[in-house]
């Protein structure tokens, strides 16, 4: 399945996941608090320096991850320029494109199972209060296994729909796909017991 | 038990399949998913509990690096926008919608069904995107409305009115399957 790390074998592909996870919550709780927009723009700077690190092929990928957002940085722009805090305004974009940059560079850098291993592995004290973590680790690898089926299951009832009916598609497969994901639960539930349940 | 793990992976599979479901365009002009109504859909179905944590699986996905919200985004950087007051809403909205259709046993699957995804996935989860949304872009209640809020609102409601009628659909194929009565 698509994910979003790049496939690389950098400095940052080869820092483990969970000491980058612990500089990316320093940093996010170090920037969060910044007003001055110069120090924010040093931050943006930074983020540019490790994805330049990558290469600039990484810079491009990280530039694109920011698409979503632009639209958003228009209305904060408007908002503040239309109530007169044209500065603030700037303040919250420009920390925003920051963290948002030192958190896709981290997802970038990380390979999924790497990622999940970690997942597990902080997971471990919840066994105190009753909860098994590989039941965690199951619950993943079965939404992993059921997405991919979930999409072309989708994408059938999409197609049987458009070659019997001229009128648009809309929600109407949301439920016979809900039905037939259901059953398929009840199939893999059955299957696992067989093979002698979750522990 | 093994149902309770595999309905509730069913149910987070389910919210990134309707994430590529085509986007629909309110005459507002917003686009709106279908992904938030897989949110009220946990909570339908699956109930307070199991709804929830169907939910915080699909957020952990997404968090380690998955694109599987709306639109192809995921990864780490979609939780520090100040929209992520959503994200983060999202396991209480399904709850709360869970809880609801719990305690409106006595209505018809269908009423029941919209109003718990009106109470949940509306009421509950602007009660936490609204706030979050103000907190992170120093906006006041007013301006957090404006533009948090209003925009989506009527595409929120033709979601909750849905998603009534696709449980009563899934009730009346499969009523053993609805956990959450």
């Amino acid at each position: 399945m698509l994910a979003l790390s790049i496939e690389q074998h950098s400095w940052a592909h080869r820092v483990p996941v969970g000491w980058k996870l612990a500089a990316l919550f320093c940093a996010t709780a170090l920037v969060f608090p910044l007003t001055d927009l110069r120090l924010l723009m040093g931050c943006v700077a930074l983020a540019i320096a490790l994805y330049l690190s990558l290469g600039r092929a990484a810079l491009m990928i990280g530039v694109a991850a920011l698409k979503p957002v632009w639209w958003f940085v228009v209305i904060i722009a408007l908002y503040h320029g239309v109530i007169g805090d044209f500065s603030r305004g700037m303040v919250i974009v420009v920390k925003m494109i920051a963290l948002l940059g030192l958190a896709n560079f981290v997802t970038m850098t990380s390979r999924l199972s790497d990622m999940m291993d970690w997942v597990i592995w902080a997971l471990a004290p919840l066994r105190l209060v009753g909860v098994k973590p590989e039941r965690i680790a199951l619950a993943f690898a079965l939404v992993i296994r059921f997405i991919p089926s979930l999409n072309q299951r989708a994408s059938v009832l999409q197609e049987a729909w458009r070659a019997r009916a001229k009128r648009r598609l809309g929600l109407r497969i949301v439920a016979p796909l809900v039905i037939s994901a259901l059953d398929d639960g009840e199939t893999t539930a059955e299957a696992l017991r067989a093979r002698g349940g979750v522990e | 038990m093994e149902r309770n793990i595999v309905f509730i992976a069913v149910f987070a599979a389910l919210i990134a399949a309707l994430g590529l479901l085509p986007k629909i365009t309110l005459a507002s002009g917003i686009p709106i998913t279908a992904q938030t109504m897989g949110i009220m859909l946990a909570g339908t179905v699956l109930g307070a509990r199991n709804g929830a944590l169907s939910v915080l699986l699909f957020l952990g996905l997404v968090a380690i690096g998955l694109p599987l919200l709306a639109g192809g985004r995921g990864g780490l950087g979609v939780f520090t926008t100040p929209w992520a007051g959503f994200l983060f809403g999202w396991p209480i909205a399904a709850f709360v919608t869970g809880a609801v259709m719990r305690a409106a046993r006595a209505m018809p699957v269908s009423l029941a069904a919209v109003f718990a995804s009106v109470v949940g996935g509306i009421g509950a989860l602007y009660l936490i995107a609204v706030p979050y949304y103000m907190v992170m872009t120093g906006t006041g209640l007013m301006g957090g409305i404006a533009t948090a809020m209003v925009p989506f609102l009527p595409g929120d409601f033709a979601k909750a009115i849905v998603a009534g009628l696709i449980t009563a659909a899934i009730f009346r194929a499969r009523p053993a399957v609805l956990m959450s009565r």
